[in-house]
């Protein structure tokens, strides 16, 4: 199969700034009528003056075709999910979302609903979302869950917080300080714990590419408060003594919070209770098919054991037997970690999927997962340069490859490649969280939403480039070439050059000439370092 | 019968399951999760309701269950206290929804470069918004962008305590104590009975060279715009403490912004920016600072920044100081990160450069007209009440002490007229009696102003 002849939209798009033009309007506010104006008199001149805003924001001014055209084209330079084969994101599980449940997301019913309207006018909402914790409840084994936190990261915030309060319930909290977790978890199982003020421990895995049980047995003591792992890992290898781990912990009397990001591949499967878990998440925006919005937002459904449901995020949604409630009756709650109930549009989504597929439907997402891993996987690897640490253990839903040997045999790194592989139409491909373990990683995760001949095109890409930097590693370095711009410096380390905003640039662009001249310069070097800023 | 086949699962497909499974050299699925040991399985098939396979019955069985809800359409809502009922352009509606930004995820500026620029066209925007230079990309909300940016206040001074305006919503509390734990304590300043506003006395005396922060938010949860941001200001900096302002980015059109009378950082939330209420998922943060090393270190979350690449005439897009995030660093970074609210942003900055700075200050002032057109009519009910006489932007407090009912039986009557009442304040501020905390904002007309005035007349009359 040969690549398509693909290029990518090239507008050569303005900053929006750049487009303002004097007096034009993209939209009128709501009149006010004039019974209105004369009963409200003057309201600015009511404002102190040191209160009053002294000249308007300066913001652009164009109409309303102008604003549409230049975000119109500014989406078309943007590959999203939708449009290229997203294995790329490893660790993401960028699945399909259905239109169905989004154009559902945007009903007035849901769309237009206030937060804290009465009960009675919001038991569609909390239907959907306690009817989503029943389903959650039976693909985790836990006993019952909270829809608030807005993101993964978020959510192993709270179990943090709630093992916190465990502890600190049980007066334990000043001697266990310490959070165990193991460096293919994601780096925000080290980040949240450590926000929530406890020490990290982070594990290296064993020779055999398992989180290593020994390493744990040495670090677990009494100050131990718990453990936050994820399992399969992010290299997509399942720790088959998971409930030993948990065992161990449990001895030294710590929690053990169950980090599901990566659950696509083992719905229906094995659950957080079996391995004996007292805590998980799930990512909503990734297992549960709600789309990645540009990064958010998404939402996380945090489920515990029914000791530990005192502790939970107030309210919950509750079931009477004939109406839904919002429910603050938890004696040693956390608090809350979000404003209101969450993001509603993800819960309503997630039900909208799992309830297109039942217990049979979200069962053949794990196994047509993992078999679409392994069928990848076989193809990757019968391309020259490509290896695989751990290559005896069987990979579930995702593997991180490495592009080690490329690199030695050509200097072609998987910076050059990922920006290569955006030249055939597929999204630049996530690497690796940090610290790189597996040198010159990435990360493909072909879940249940791609067909066989888009992993066959998506090989079939790989494999061009990887050719290409055995023939012309000069080509691949340079890349991209069909895309909306050429290679770039991409990192500001510098606080005369970084430039968050239009009017920081336009300060620093015109003030600092020789900062100026030295961007360019740098840009024109090899920006190893500052590349694989891909985050996921 | 035509065998089973999933539209979102292309490859359950049995003969092409087949040929994965003889490509792969297995010959049932089961040998991939060997792995998996028996006493760690699901011994059986998971008990869950029965699937809605066509799309047609999904959306029957979904539509179903959103039409027990009653929204602000079906309405006529003042309820605000977090989240607030604005005009969404249907602009808004139509980029936020278009495919390319809504499944985007972490995709480079080489795959994604519209969302790289949308997303530093927003940052731009909102710093010309509250007048700085630094923002980053949107938080989760408004509670954790205050939480934020009074734990980097802490880590800039070096200090653990902050002071903070007892004028908070309960939500907000609850969410500061939790997100400051374990190092930070939390002092709260009284607010002046008679005006709402912050009481500077106090302030002083709460204040002290421990301090790493004063904060509170303007206008503030109980609507009262505050006028004394100058000298709160001056009296956290003679302890070498910041100033933290939240602040509700509507109002900034007419109203100075905080970094005009001395806040050091500003926090707030996008949702009145063209995005929908959500049942409070429309909820974004935002954190903005001046351009100094020393505050940009200590944001947890990513920034986009832009450069030139002069050679090929284009702007390309990276991260500003990376190092810094839990991405780089885990633990050792700055707080945690992840997957925050983008889709938010780009949607508040298409919002923004709508509306431009004539629509910023034009919706500000209507807000104020039609919420000064409100509080006058309202107050003129008998029994009726403003808590108080200040200067308030789109909010205020509605007390009904005199009139003998509680705020919970009015807002129970105010439903029979298909109106929801204004948030109750009892439980949150006692010491405020029977008084409610009422939304009024550009979407209102007269009618609906005039509807409220006159069904509240009615059921107050009832006695």
């Amino acid at each position: 199969m040969l690549p398509r002849k693909f290029h990518q939209a090239r507008w050569d798009e303005p900053i929006i700034f750049e487009m303002s033009s004097s007096g034009e309007r993209g939209i009128l506010v709501p009149e006010v009528e004039k019974d209105i104006e004369n009963s409200a008199g003057d309201v600015l001149a009511e404002i102190p003056k040191h209160m009053l805003r002294p000249q308007p924001p300066r913001l652009p001014e164009l109409s309303q075709w102008q604003v549409l055209k230049h975000y119109l084209h500014l989406s078309q330079e943007t590959m999203g999910a939708d449009m290229g084969i997203d294995i790329s994101l490893g660790t993401s599980t960028m699945k399909y979302s259905p239109k169905v449940n989004e154009q559902l997301t945007r009903l007035p019913q849901i769309a237009e609903l206030h937060p804290l309207q009465d009960e009675q006018t919001i038991q569609g909402m909390l239907e959907v979302y306690y009817g989503l914790e029943q389903i959650l409840k039976e693909i985790s084994g836990m006993d019952q869950f909270t829809f608030q936190p807005s993101s993964g990261a978020q959510s192993i915030y709270t179990n943090a917080s709630i093992i916190r309060k465990y502890h600190e319930a049980k007066g334990e909290l000043d001697r266990r300080t310490e959070i165990i977790t193991t460096i293919f978890s994601h780096p925000t199982d080290g980040a949240s714990p450590a926000t929530a003020g406890f020490k990290i421990i982070t594990l290296m895995p064993g020779e055999n590419g398992y989180p290593d049980l020994e390493a744990l047995k040495a670090v677990v003591s009494e100050r131990t408060s718990g453990l936050m792992i994820t399992n399969p890992e992010d290299t997509g290898i399942y720790n088959p003594h998971i409930d030993e781990f948990v065992r161990v912990v449990h001895e030294a009397g710590g929690l053990c919070a169950y980090d599901q990001a990566n659950a696509n591949g083992v719905l229906g499967i094995a659950r957080a209770r079996e391995a004996g878990f007292d805590l998980c998440h799930f990512n909503l925006h990734k297992t549960f098919s709600s789309p990645h919005g540009s990064f958010g937002p998404g939402a996380g459904a945090v489920g515990v054991r029914k000791e530990l449901a005192q502790f939970l995020p107030v309210p919950t949604v509750d079931f009477d037997g004939s109406k839904y409630f919002l429910n603050y009756d938890h004696a040693q709650s956390i608090g809350k970690v979000r404003g209101f109930f969450g993001v509603a549009p993800v819960v309503l989504r997630a039900y909208a999927w799992a309830m297109s597929l039942g217990a049979e439907g979200l069962r053949e997402c794990a196994e047509i997962s993992v078999l679409n891993n392994n069928y990848l996987q076989k193809k990757i690897m019968e391309i020259p340069g490509v290896t695989v640490r751990y290559a005896d253990k069987r990979r579930l839903e995702q593997v991180r490859y490495s592009w080690e040997k490329l690199k030695e045999d050509t200097g072609v790194g998987t910076e050059d490649v990922a920006r290569r592989i955006v030249d055939y139409g597929i999204q630049s491909y996530f690497t690796s969280h940090h610290p790189w373990v597996i040198p010159e990683p990435f990360t493909l995760e072909p879940c249940e939403s791609y067909s066989k001949a888009d992993m066959d095109e998506y090989v079939s890409i790989l494999r061009q480039v990887a050719e290409e930097a055995y023939a012309n590693p000069e080509l691949v370095k340079n890349a991209p070439y069909q895309s909306t711009i050429h290679k770039c410096d991409t990192s500001f380390d510098d606080p005369h050059q970084w430039a968050p905003s239009w009017r920081a640039y336009l300060k620093k662009k015109g003030t600092g000439s020789e900062a100026e001249r030295k961007g360019t310069a740098e840009s024109k070097q090899s920006t190893e370092s500052g590349e694989d800023r891909l985050v996921g | 019968m035509s065998k089973k086949a999933y539209p979102y699962i292309p490859n359950a497909v049995p003969e092409i399951k087949t040929q994965l499974l003889e490509a792969c050299g297995l010959s049932s699925v089961e040998e991939i999760y060997r792995d998996i040991p028996e006493h760690l399985r699901l011994p059986r098939e998971m008990n869950l309701p029965q699937p809605l396979l066509s799309e047609y019955s999904l959306r029957r069985h979904v539509e179903e269950i959103l039409d027990r809800n009653r929204s602000c359409k079906d309405y006529l809502n003042f309820l605000g206290a977090g989240t607030w009922q604005h005009y969404v352009p249907a602009v808004c509606d139509e980029i936020n929804g278009r495919a390319e930004f809504l499944t985007a995820y972490t995709g480079k500026t080489y795959a994604d470069h519209g969302k790289w620029q949308a997303l530093f066209e927003y940052q731009s925007a909102l710093c010309e918004l509250v007048d700085m230079d630094i923002t980053g990309m949107p938080t989760y909300d408004w509670g954790q962008a205050a939480a934020t940016a009074l734990r980097m206040a802490a880590r800039i001074t070096g200090r653990t305590e902050v002071v903070v305006t007892r004028t908070l919503s309960q939500e907000r509390v609850l969410q500061l104590r939790n997100y400051l734990l374990p190092e930070i304590e939390i002092k709260f300043m009284e607010y002046e009975q008679d005006t709402g506003k912050l009481d500077l006395a106090d302030l002083k005396k709460k204040v002290s060279t421990k301090t790493a922060a004063v904060y509170f938010e303007n206008p503030s949860y109980i609507g009262v715009v505050e006028t004394a941001g100058e000298e709160a200001a001056r009296i956290a900096h003679s302890y070498g403490a910041l100033l933290v302002v939240g602040v509700d980015p509507i109002s900034l059109g007419v109203l100075a912004p905080p970094s005009h009378y001395g806040a050091d950082i500003v926090c707030g939330d996008l949702q009145p920016l063209g995005i929908h209420m959500s049942f409070g998922g429309g909820l974004a943060g935002f954190i903005a600072t001046h351009d100094e090393p020393k505050y940009v270190a200590e944001f947890p979350n990513l920034i986009y920044g832009i450069t030139r690449n002069e050679e090929h005439e284009e702007y390309g897009f990276g991260q500003v100081y990376w190092e810094r995030t839990a991405y780089a660093t885990r633990e050792k970074g700055k707080e945690f990160t992840g997957t925050s609210a983008g889709l938010w942003g780009i949607t508040a900055g298409v919002y923004l450069n709508l509306m431009g700075p004539q629509g910023m200050q034009e919706v500000g002032k209507t807000i104020m007209q039609k919420s000064a057109y409100a509080k006058k009519r309202l107050s003129e009910l008998k029994g009726v009440n403003l808590s108080f006489p200040s200067l308030t932007f789109k909010e205020f407090v509605l007390n009904f002490d005199q009139t003998g009912k509680s705020v919970a039986e009015i807002n129970k009557q105010l439903l029979e007229h298909k109106i929801f009442g204004g948030k109750d304040l009892s439980l949150e501020f006692p010491e405020l009696g029977q008084s409610a905390l009422y939304c009024v904002t550009e979407i209102h007309t007269k009618e609906d102003i005039d509807k409220l005035v006159y069904s509240l007349g009615k059921i107050l009359e009832r006695g």
